[in-house]
């Protein structure tokens, strides 16, 4: 299962909405940037978002004696994408299974896709704590797996809900490498002045109370959502989130000096 | 749905049938013991008695979206309380089917209160006189608590909550508050309730297309489980720095507030438009005033 996927990232979130997809995008574009062959898995099964953040919607996925291949993002073939979005007719089908069918397609997906050579895989997942949580990490377990980000955002009701991720990971023995706080304040386009939408520090305090390393605040950024589909590290580097976006990779991929770069 | 299970012998006759258990192909099948006792005809006990306990109420609604993050508690808060307000005599309950990542808790502000058990029942939390609430959240010893289920305890748990909750007299209004997905909760939920009529669907969504593109997910679901729907809701349109106005209507009250986006999706959808709420109208950045 996974062979030739050298580290195993998985980002998680209790809370819904809170950037899971658009942080493991961005994750993924920047360690492209950084001249890694990437892997981007989504298991949100009933509301898949990668195909869409990446301009990938309409590609379908093909398959070889090896497995499945996945869909590349250029012709370099350095970011690999599969999410059950690809698997869909029409994109207004709702997927409406329970838990046991869910696992099946997560299981399928680790182990019948043909990554050929990855540096990092990064695991997009849905909001809570349940079967496609418990699914994946069972299957990581005995995976070169780095650990886990978590994403939150500063409101009291996302954190709490990060809290609950946090037993989780701490439960099941995943590590957790980090948590992100995405939205924490809206910088205006025309004076620069930042707002704080939904409060801030939240994701800092529960990172000093879980005792966890805190890996930056991200704010709510238009220029990242105006082309997902690009790192926010080349299309603006000078800017917050690429800053942020530059260090949380710099220490993933410090931390393993093993990995060649190509 | 058929109740011929996935792996049962080749000629089963399904385990609701008059011959269950009692067919050739039924000998040596681990469950002939089960089928030819006559217990797998009797009919459902857990709906039996959701239904005992929630057929006089008389509308349900469900909350739902696709998508994470888009305010489906804060809406169902705001939608209750105003159901409540507006009638001290209507009694509201809210159920939050959200077993992983409960809100209602917070967002109703009755964070340490504890469920207890009586005779009749679980006593909910009464949030007014005639605002009840029940979430997972009150079972749980810590907020670091986490509820690592997979479904089929899931649908047992919800299950309690639809049949085990002391409601008090009859309710006029049972709302819903579900998790993101198209999932084990949404589907327990549609089952238990389907039956006893009365049930429509509130979709919530905000301006995004990946928020779109989730609650369309929504849409279909809703389709295929026969659920109506009362109406779309698009939160979070603009945004108005460190104040905001709330202006709700309920599907009710059809009031259309905004043409927008959301009206073009929603005729491309096929739904019919009920009311929109329009949160945080209008974004002023507190500095520049623009």
């Amino acid at each position: 299962m996974l062979d030739g996927v050298k580290h195993i990232i998985l980002v998680l979130s209790g809370k819904g909405g809170v950037g899971k997809s658009t942080v493991s995008t961005q994750l993924a574009l920047g360690l492209k940037e950084s001249g890694f062959k990437v892997g981007l898995l989504d298991v949100d099964i009933c509301g898949p978002s990668i195909p869409y953040l990446l301009k990938l919607e309409g590609h379908e996925i093909h398959k070889c004696p090896e497995g499945w291949v996945p869909v590349y993002t250029d012709e370099d073939k350095a970011l690999a994408v599969m999410s059950i979005g690809f698997l869909l007719k029409d994109r207004n089908d709702g997927i409406v299974w329970r838990g046991p069918k869910k696992t099946a397609m997560i299981k399928t997906f680790l182990s019948d896709i043909y990554w050929q050579d990855v540096d990092y895989l990064i695991v997009d997942t849905p909001p809570g704590t349940s079967d496609e949580h418990i699914t994946v990490m069972e299957n990581v377990k005995s995976l070169p797996c780095d650990g886990a980000i978590l994403v939150t955002t500063p409101q009291a009701v996302a954190i709490e809900d990060v809290r609950k991720e946090l037993t989780f990971c701490r439960k099941t023995g995943i590590p957790i490498l980090g948590i992100v706080e995405n939205m924490s304040g809206f910088v205006c386009p025309s004076c620069q002045d930042c707002t704080n939408i939904f409060s801030s520090g939240g994701g800092r305090s529960l990172s000093e109370l879980a005792n966890v390393p805190f890996l930056g605040t991200l704010p709510i950024d238009p220029n990242v959502s105006k082309s997902p589909e690009q790192s926010i590290i080349k299309t603006i580097p000078d800017s917050q989130t690429a800053t942020v976006f530059k260090s949380i990779i710099e220490n993933l991929t410090s931390q393993k000096p093993t990995v060649s770069e190509s | 749905m058929s109740d011929k299970p996935d792996d049962a012998p080749a000629h089963c006759p399904g385990t609701q049938s008059e011959t269950a258990g009692k067919e050739s192909a039924c000998q040596g099948c681990p469950n002939q013991g089960l089928c030819s006792s006559g217990a797998t005809r009797g009919p459902d006990l857990g709906a039996e008695l959701v239904k005992g306990r929630l057929a006089s109420v008389k509308h349900k609604l469900l909350v739902l979206s696709g998508k994470g993050g888009v305010g489906k508690s804060t809406f169902t808060s705001l939608l209750a309380r105003t159901l409540a307000a507006e009638d001290s005599n209507r009694n509201v309950a809210i159920v939050d089917v959200d077993l992983c990542g409960p809100s209602m808790p917070r967002v109703m502000g009755v964070l340490d209160e504890q469920i207890h058990h009586s005779g009749s029942g679980w006593s909910p939390i009464y949030v007014e006189d005639n605002l009840a609430l029940m979430s997972i959240g009150f079972l749980l010893a810590s907020p670091d608590d986490a509820v690592i289920w997979r479904g089929p305890k899931k649908n047992g748990m919800i299950q309690q909550f639809l049949s085990e909750v002391d409601w008090g007299e009859s309710l006029d209004f049972l709302v819903l508050d579900t998790p993101p997905g198209t999932s084990d909760e949404h589907l327990s939920v549609v089952n238990y309730l389907k039956q006893l009529g009365g049930l429509s669907a509130i979709i919530l969504t905000t301006p995004q297309e990946v928020a779109l593109l989730d609650v369309r997910k929504e849409i279909s679901f809703c389709r295929k489980v026969g659920v109506k729907i009362a109406g779309i809701v698009e939160n979070m349109s603009l945004f108005l720095g460190g104040l905001s106005a709330i202006i709700l209507t309920t599907p009710q009250e059809v009031a259309l507030l905004d043409v927008r986006k959301e009206i073009s999706f929603c005729r491309k959808v096929g739904v019919k438009i009920a009311g929109i709420v329009e949160n945080m109208s209008l974004f002023v950045c507190p500095k520049c005033k623009k």
